[in-house]
């Protein structure tokens, strides 16, 4: 059994969209084994059993994959790894004695719900603005009719592994989800799919994106660094060069 | 009442096509005029919502996530399964169907497993054509890796993250038709209840999450896409949210719950390493095709595994079951892992372990190939494992590194320490050929269902089943019913029904937030898990079994006395949503004990220990067993109903992987 570790947390409470929030600190002793969500497990526990209220955060899969946690620790979104997600990363990338500042994703685009809770509903509606094909169940031909070279198919499948967990968007100053919007835009600019609507859709969503209270991009590039599933910052370049050519069309 | 199968007669290959061509057919204007609530957004709510709206129903969707793509749907690793005979390795719909049927231990329904079968290839198709980026050979075409239980490669893959990709597939679908106004999405929503009006469910109450007030909604129809109960065990492979209260509803209010007892424990999972564990995480099965499993030959070994040489390794599966040797089906994996741990032959600090180890396909097969490639002639072990190490990171890349992340050691130099956990429930609402439960106008889809994968499923087939439910199956059947309700004007939300079910949720709740004790919901979902994983999980026998069943009532009347759940009713309270969801595992449970108890049998992953073979294999009672047991609620107890289950295509066999 490693042995545990003396940590102070200083978390974000707010009780709802409403009110101010602020923060509280509690002192925790953790395992190094322990997921930084099983440390927040083992507060919420320890807060209700002394009639206290626990500390609201998203999380499901905990494996790194559905994109639901979101806390931004000791000022970066997900913590001080890089490639890894609030869920994955373990406490043995911490230190005995640490204080850990705990925050959510702070962005127009993402109001508080609770404590570190937040709104992302408008990544939906940018997918739903055009993030798609439009081809309906049973229009299909047959999967090997039309080959894709995998090298294109590895760089889309890469655009697509994004987890739209937004931590891009809390990361950069301007709240900006251009690379959140590029990863869509790219993976299916790049497949022979994904051609007949390459233009509307790339309009289309960076329309509602613009709608929905994201900042510019100013290039600073602070939302690849963050990024946990590395989304390289070439999803921009292909954003904005599908945009401009889309609306040189009169798109 | 009895159990209507509805499966069509003729020939089993022909059913579905002419169940096609002859089921009656709602016409466009009249869809636009019907509407279909979906609960649930994974891969089958997914699809199924989409692909209604592509329709012209009106459809409203569930989920308690905060959107539509975090389903647990999303966590799927290693691939679906579709008999495409790509690989030209002589596969075909029949031999999926084969596949199935035995891999399920003969306690599947054939006309269901056929068809699904059969929509396996559309599926691929539709994936691609959605842009879901599939894993490609240089020649452009679909790359395959074979699965467990079959000796053909039919699985198709996005690396390991498969489900991912098919599920942002079905989202983009689902959300293309939100934009257009044909599904109306509610995310951070949970049904808590069903709303039946002269016995047909027309609607549900739902739980606004964010709010914690109760919604009403009504549909002609309603489908529950809500996924597995694994989570019943407290650790399991599933996401933290995952549970049963949908499908416990539904069940309350009418619908038989169908082998409750089949679970499926996987056998390559990161073992426990603590008491604060929340979950356990997988280790796709596609691993099995390129890692070996052993164990020492001798018991407590401490050496590091790099250290104990070949001769002294125990490669139990390819020892026992030489003809699928590693890919042998989950429960035959899992068992031989309990076996060896419990005889004193596990590894690490728990000794509840064993080795899945690469190193000599990463060498032998990968590294030699890609030598050859390169032109070397007689290459070192250093630029083997160089050369193999390329292959296997962009095969399993992810995988590897989350199991670093987790553990802290690194799989391309050591071996993965792995043992089984629950993974999947083959149990589900009972469903007829329609997927439709005994509750008229209520379905069940994709992992909700009991349907097609009998006492075990092969792996890749649960992403199979959910598309082939929600893009082909359900919208068809769903004629048969809603043809037959153009007729029924939506029915307001002040009906006495809806009154009556917004109190009985309302009561729960109240009742709830009412015990005011001292001890935590996660506490006792944690000693639930602990009393189904020792007495309901990868072996059972009638003592254990008992017991658990008096324990279970124990813990759930302690629940009712002593629970706390902070908070109030009408805000962001994510302890109150575990609460209701715990206190529906906790009668879950104690039905899963009664099903076990009764089938005095061994089947797939149901393994009664009084029930074994000399060597340890399930024994089936085919006599008396062959049967799916439908349970029906009677308040503070059951009732079992049998579906006997016919066998005319499949000749039933002992099932032998040797
Ligand atoms: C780690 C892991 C890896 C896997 N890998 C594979 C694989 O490689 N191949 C394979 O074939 N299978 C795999 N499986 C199994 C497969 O992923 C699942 O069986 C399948 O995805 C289930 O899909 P579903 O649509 O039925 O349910 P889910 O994806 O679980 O979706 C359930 C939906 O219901 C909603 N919901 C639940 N309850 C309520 C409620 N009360 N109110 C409102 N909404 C509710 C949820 O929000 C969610 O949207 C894997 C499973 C796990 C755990
Ligand atoms: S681009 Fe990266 S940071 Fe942004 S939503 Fe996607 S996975 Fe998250
Ligand atoms: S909880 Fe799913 S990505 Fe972290």
């Amino acid at each position: 059994m490693s042995k545990l570790m003396k940590l102070n947390l200083k978390v974000w409470r707010q009780k709802n969209a409403e009110s101010a929030g602020n923060f509280e600190e509690y002192k925790i002793d953790a395992s190094p084994d322990m997921s930084f969500l099983e440390m927040f497990d083992v507060l919420n526990e320890q807060l209700i059993e002394t009639g206290k209220e626990p500390v609201a955060f998203d999380h499901d899969c905990r494996e790194g994959i559905c994109g639901m946690c979101s806390m931004v620790i000791d000022g970066r979104p997900h913590g001080p790894k890089q490639g890894v997600t609030t869920c994955q990363l373990h406490m043995r990338s911490f230190n005995d004695g640490d204080t850990i500042t705990v925050e959510p994703w702070r962005a127009n685009g993402f109001p508080v719900i609770k404590d570190l809770t937040v709104n992302r509903s408008a990544f939906d509606r940018i997918i739903a603005a055009g993030g798609f094909v439009s081809t309906n169940a049973g229009n299909a031909v047959d999967a090997n009719s039309i080959l894709v070279p995998k090298e294109i198919a590895d760089e889309a499948f890469e655009a697509a592994t994004c987890i739209g967990c937004g931590a891009c968007v809390s990361a950069c100053k301007n709240a900006s989800a251009m690379l959140f919007v590029g990863a869509k835009v790219t993976q299916l600019a790049m497949l022979p799919q994904g051609q007949p609507e390459r233009q509307s859709r790339v309009v289309a969503m960076v329309n509602q994106m613009d709608a929905e209270g994201f900042g510019a991009c100013t290039n600073t590039g602070a939302c690849a660094a963050e990024c946990p599933k590395q989304i390289p910052l070439s999803v921009i370049a292909t954003l904005n060069r599908e945009y401009i050519s889309a609306k040189m069309n009169g798109k | 009442m009895t159990l209507e199968s509805k499966i069509p007669a003729g020939n089993v290959a022909d059913k579905w096509t002419q169940y096609k061509s002859s089921v009656p057919l709602v016409n466009p204007a009249n869809k636009r005029q019907l509407e279909i609530i979906v609960v649930g957004t994974g891969l089958a709510g997914a699809s199924a919502a989409a692909t209604l709206a592509e329709m012209g129903y009106k459809v409203k969707a569930f989920c308690f996530q905060d959107s539509p793509r975090r389903a647990h749907s999303i966590a799927a690793q290693g691939g679906i399964n579709a008999a495409k005979n790509y690989q030209n390795d002589g596969d075909s719909i029949h031999r999926l169907f084969y596949d199935t049927i035995k891999g399920g231990d003969y306690r599947a329904r054939e006309a269901n497993v056929h068809r699904l079968a059969e929509c396996s290839t559309s599926i691929i198709d539709q994936c691609v054509a959605q842009g879901v980026p599939f894993a490609r050979e240089y020649g452009g075409t679909l790359s395959n890796r074979s699965f467990g239980g079959t000796q053909v490669q039919r699985t198709f893959y996005a690396a390991g993250q498969t489900g991912q990709q098919l599920l942002l597939g079905a989202y983009s679908g689902l959300e293309r038709q939100v934009g257009l106004g044909n599904v109306k999405m509610y995310a951070r929503h949970e049904m808590v209840e069903v709303v039946k009006i002269d016995g047909k469910a027309r609607g549900i109450i739902a739980r606004n999450l964010v709010t914690g007030e109760l919604e009403r909604h009504f549909g002609h129809a309603v489908l529950l896409c809500t996924g597995g109960y694994g989570n019943v065990f407290y650790l399991s492979t599933n996401a933290m949210g995952s549970n049963v209260t949908a499908a416990w509803k539904a069940h309350k209010a009418g619908a038989y719950f169908g082998n409750p007892c089949f679970t499926q424990i996987h056998p390559t999972c990161i073992p426990v390493s603590g008491h604060y564990q929340s979950k356990l995480t997988l280790m796709s099965e596609s691993l099995r095709n390129d890692g070996r499993i052993w164990v020492p030959k001798k018991q407590n070994d401490d050496r590091h595994p790099n250290d104990i040489p070949e001769d002294e390794r125990d490669y139990y599966l390819e020892r026992r079951y030489p003809a699928f040797g590693n890919l042998v089906p989950r429960d035959i994996a899992s068992r031989a892992a309990k076996e060896r741990c419990d005889a004193g032959y596990g590894v690490g600090q728990s000794k509840m372990a064993v080795y899945l180890d690469f190193k000599y396909n990463m060498m032998q097969r990968y590294g030699r190939t890609e030598a050859s490639k390169l032109n070397i002639t007689n290459p070192d072990d250093e630029t083997l494992i160089r050369l193999g190490k390329e292959v296997v990171k962009e095969k399993y890349g992810n995988l590897f590194d989350m199991y670093k992340q987790i553990t802290n050691e690194d799989p391309y130099e050591t071996p993965m320490r792995i043992y089984p956990a629950v993974h999947y429930t083959m149990g589900g609402l009972w469903v007829d050929y329609d997927l439709m439960t005994t509750v008229p106008g209520m379905y069940a889809l994709g992992e909700a269902n009991f349907s097609d994968h009998g006492a075990n499923r092969l792996g890749a087939s649960a992403l199979m089943q959910g598309l082939a439910d929600g893009y082909f199956v359900i919208p068809i059947t769903i004629g048969n019913y809603l043809s037959k309700e153009i007729h029924t004007k939506p029915i307001s939300t002040d009906h006495e029904a809806f009154v009556a079910a917004e109190k009985a949720a309302n009561d729960r709740i109240q009742q709830l937030m009412n015990i005011n004790g001292t001890r935590t919901v996660e506490s006792y979902h944690r000693e639930l898990g602990l009393i189904m994983w020792n007495k309901c999980g990868m072996a059972r026998n009638e003592k254990g079994l008992k017991e658990a069943i008096a324990e279970i009532q124990a813990l759930r009347a302690d629940f009712y006395k002593n629970v706390r759940i902070p908070g109030s009713i009408n805000e962001f309270n994510p302890e109150l949503d575990k609460a209701g969801r715990v206190a529906d595992f906790l009668e879950l449970g104690e039905l899963m004990c009664v099903d076990a108890l009764q089938r005095n049998e061994s089947c797939g992953g149901h393994f009664r220990e009084e029930y074994q073979t000399e060597e340890g294999e399930a024994l089936r009672d085919d006599a008396n067993f062959m049967y799916v047991s439908a349970w029906e609620n009677k308040g503070d107890s059951w009732e079992l109903h049998k579906e006997e289950l016919k066998y005319e295509n499949i000749k039933i066999q002992q099932r032998s992987y040797k």
